[in-house]
């Protein structure tokens, strides 16, 4: 009687860990794809919608590539390249622009995304593609108190946290970091202090494509790449960066692995078709209280400027 | 000033572009139910011309783009020979992106603007079940490459289709996991139409196997993570998991399956017959077992099978021109341009005689299995259509052998 019941229970128990597991691994993609968004965020005040495209770019590119040279290779070029992109739509499309709007630079990087994603439809094709898995295979799992989960979602989580980590450090305290936060806090007085705002813009775009391409090359496994990926896993990071507070790494993958614990929670006692439903209820609520995000305070979520 | 004079030049563009394509489209509308003098009998050396709505880019390309690539190719072929009848085929291939939406207004634009003799595709069911109306008030020959059975059924004068009926697929899935004795499955679909058809199929015919339901779920087409749902399943602890989508999310789904070691059969419907599905999956993909139609097996066929010429004929032209490798849902399309190449073949350029002349098709041997039209089957297949498939090494083998 007791033993069946312990049973039970610790199948229950493997079954809430083995959601929380599958929380957890959903969460992590939209952590990693919310960091690029709080770099641009940080320096200019804007929400850069071509984020996405980042993240797509940089997979298809590390795919292209792996078939010549070594994954890590691959991927480092990936990265590279990307970052070079990003560089160039912001020589592009926003330097030149005298006294950029944050709305005007809005539209842009919306008109960017769509260029981007075209031309990866002409560069490549529609078809589906993946970097092999870093560790294993598509097989390999492995099994924590019963629970499984595949070791790419170790991979991504480590990615996430040296991104973290690297980016607390870069802002805080080195002079390019500071001075990238100054531009957003008062481009005005940044200037006046000597700091080239332009080539911080730069700067943070460069940064944020790289940081997107790291992400597209690392989620690329479990979500496969394809030219037009990059939209929908956007508007999860997007949300999921706001739901954190805009320009706080931290709390962006706080949030993206609560958003998907909450997911994968909701799916345990409702379809599965309503866990957008449930995830974006919850997202509104939270705002309707904390306007500024879960971790945000009220100065750096100037949302009011849009 | 300058600027708000800027923003007002704007606003009158916007203005008067969009007031000159209201009054256009209004023009459009009130021409458009008269397209009757294309119906007119064409001269013996006009050209035909096929409309062809393919979702070459987005979630179902790997449908689409195949089907355009055979549809040119095969196109190019008749015309090579002199065409049908002394009349060459002009192919107009317009891409979905298989949203439905699009399907809808590039068939208007097939019909009344490029008054095209009949239109083939669309390559998925939601788009499909969208123009079906359209094509039959037009009086336009639609000849469609996706599977669901309600295409047609209830049937359309109008309206054919060449892939074997999700029906049937339901069917012989049902007959395997009799066979393997399990009783008890889980379903999965996307929220597509072709995963909504199929699962309200497998839930209607599960009884009929002595077979219960106890999981059901439906995903995003463009999932890119399964394991909440595999989870859930999981828990109602099921002996195999039937899933029924077209997306690149089910090579996900055997991945994810896999990943969360639930070592249960997976089976997949007759949306699984493109090879790149199994690269997507890598190993995840050994051992899952789907319906498909013989295209993908032809090297293990038997000489005598009424199918293998045409088979290896369409199998060497697509590989050797494409450099990849054939798809069941590119033979769709190959059915799609040889039935209507044969139909005009035997009655002429007439829309009425082509679409009696379709009805009358008996014993033609397609990709997809031999066609048996009659007035009352618009899709002309059974259930022989379809061979049980696996896969073994990456690669694609009958199943039981």
């Amino acid at each position: 009687m007791l033993s069946s019941a312990s049973r039970e229970y610790r199948m229950s128990f493997e079954l809430l860990l083995q959601y929380l597991f599958s929380g957890i691994t959903s969460g992590s993609i939209y952590a990693i794809v919310a960091i690029g968004f709080n770099i641009i965020y940080n320096t200019t005040g804007i929400i850069n919608f071509a984020q996405g495209e980042f993240v797509m770019l940089g997979g298809m590119t590390a795919v292209s590539l792996s078939a010549v040279m070594p994954l890590p290779a691959a991927i480092a070029c990936a990265v590279v390249i990307t970052s070079l992109v990003g560089a160039l739509v912001e020589i592009a499309c926003i330097r030149w622009l005298r006294q950029p709007s944050v709305l005007r630079m809005i539209m842009i990087t919306i008109g960017v995304s769509i260029l981007l994603r075209e031309a990866a439809l002409h560069i490549w094709d529609e078809k589906v593609r993946a970097l092999p898995y870093f560790t294993g295979n598509e097989c390999s799992s492995i099994s924590i108190l019963g629970a499984h989960m595949s070791p790419q979602v170790l991979w991504v989580l480590g990615v996430c946290g040296a991104m973290v980590i690297f980016l607390s450090i870069f802002f805080r305290h080195t002079l390019t970091g500071r001075s990238m936060r100054a531009c957003s806090s008062n481009r005005m007085a940044a200037v006046l202090c000597g700091i080239n705002a332009k080539n911080m813009v730069t700067i943070s775009f460069m940064l944020s494509a790289a940081i997107g391409a790291l992400a597209g090359c690392v989620i690329s496994p479990l979500t496969q790449t394809q030219y037009e990926i990059g939209t929908p896993l956007a508007i999860k990071g997007f949300t999921v960066a706001i739901l954190g507070g805009l320009g706080n790494t931290t709390a962006a993958v706080a949030a993206g692995l609560l958003l998907g614990i909450i997911e994968a929670l909701s799916i345990s006692v409702v379809p599965v078709a309503y866990k957008d439903v449930i995830a974006i209820g919850i997202l509104l609520v939270i705002l309707f209280f904390k306007p500024a995000g879960l971790f945000g305070n009220k100065e750096t979520g100037r949302l009011s400027e849009f | 000033m300058t600027r708000r004079m800027w923003a007002l030049c704007c606003a009158a563009m916007i203005l008067s572009t969009w007031t000159l394509s209201s009054a256009s489209e209004a023009k459009d509308a009130k021409t458009a139910p008269a397209p009757a003098p294309a119906a007119a009998p064409a001269k013996p050396a006009d050209p035909i011309k096929i409309g062809a709505l393919f979702a070459v880019t987005g979630p179902a390309a790997n449908l689409g783009s195949p089907e355009a690539k055979t549809a040119q190719m095969l196109v190019d072929e008749i015309n090579a020979k002199g065409g049908v009848k002394g009349h060459k085929l002009v192919l107009v291939i317009k891409d979905t992106q298989s949203k439905p939406e699009n399907a809808v207004s590039f068939a208007k634009q097939l019909i009344e603007e490029e008054k095209v003799f009949a239109i083939i595709g669309p390559s998925t069911t939601g788009e499909t079940m969208q123009i079906k109306a359209l094509c039959e008030e037009n009086k336009t020959l639609l000849i469609s490459c996706a599977a669901a059975e309600a295409i047609v059924n209830p049937l359309a004068k109008y309206v054919f289709k060449t892939p074997q009926k999700d029906s049937d697929a339901a069917r012989k899935i049902f007959m395997v996991l009799n066979k393997l004795k399990i009783d008890k499955i889980a379903v999965t679909s996307s929220n597509t139409g072709f995963g909504k058809a199929g699962k309200e199929q497998l839930e209607k015919i599960a009884p009929d196997y002595k077979i219960t339901i106890v999981a059901n779920e439906v995903y995003e087409k463009d999932a890119t993570d399964l394991t909440g749902v595999l989870t859930k399943i999981k828990a109602a602890n099921p002996g195999a998991v039937v899933n029924w989508s077209i997306e690149p999310a089910q090579a996900i789904l055997a991945k994810n399956m896999k990943q969360l070691g639930l070592k249960i059969p997976l089976f997949q419907s007759h949306g699984f017959g493109n090879i790149k599905y199994v690269q997507a999956a890598g190993e995840a993909a050994e051992g899952i077992i789907f319906p498909a139609g013989r295209l993908l097996v032809v090297d293990v066929l038997a000489k005598d099978n009424p199918q293998k010429a045409l088979l290896e004929k369409y199998k060497t032209d697509y590989e050797s021109k494409y450099k990849e490798d054939v798809s069941t849902f590119g033979g769709h399309a190959y059915d799609a341009i040889s039935i209507l190449a044969k139909a005009i073949e035997t009655a002429g350029a007439d829309k009425e005689k082509v679409r009696e002349a379709i009805e009358g098709l008996k014993g033609f041997v397609g990709t997809a299995g031999i066609f048996n039209f009659s007035p009352t089957d618009h899709n002309g297949l059974d259930i022989n259509a379809f061979e049980m498939l696996t896969v073994k090494g990456g690669k694609f083998a009958v199943y039981g052998n």
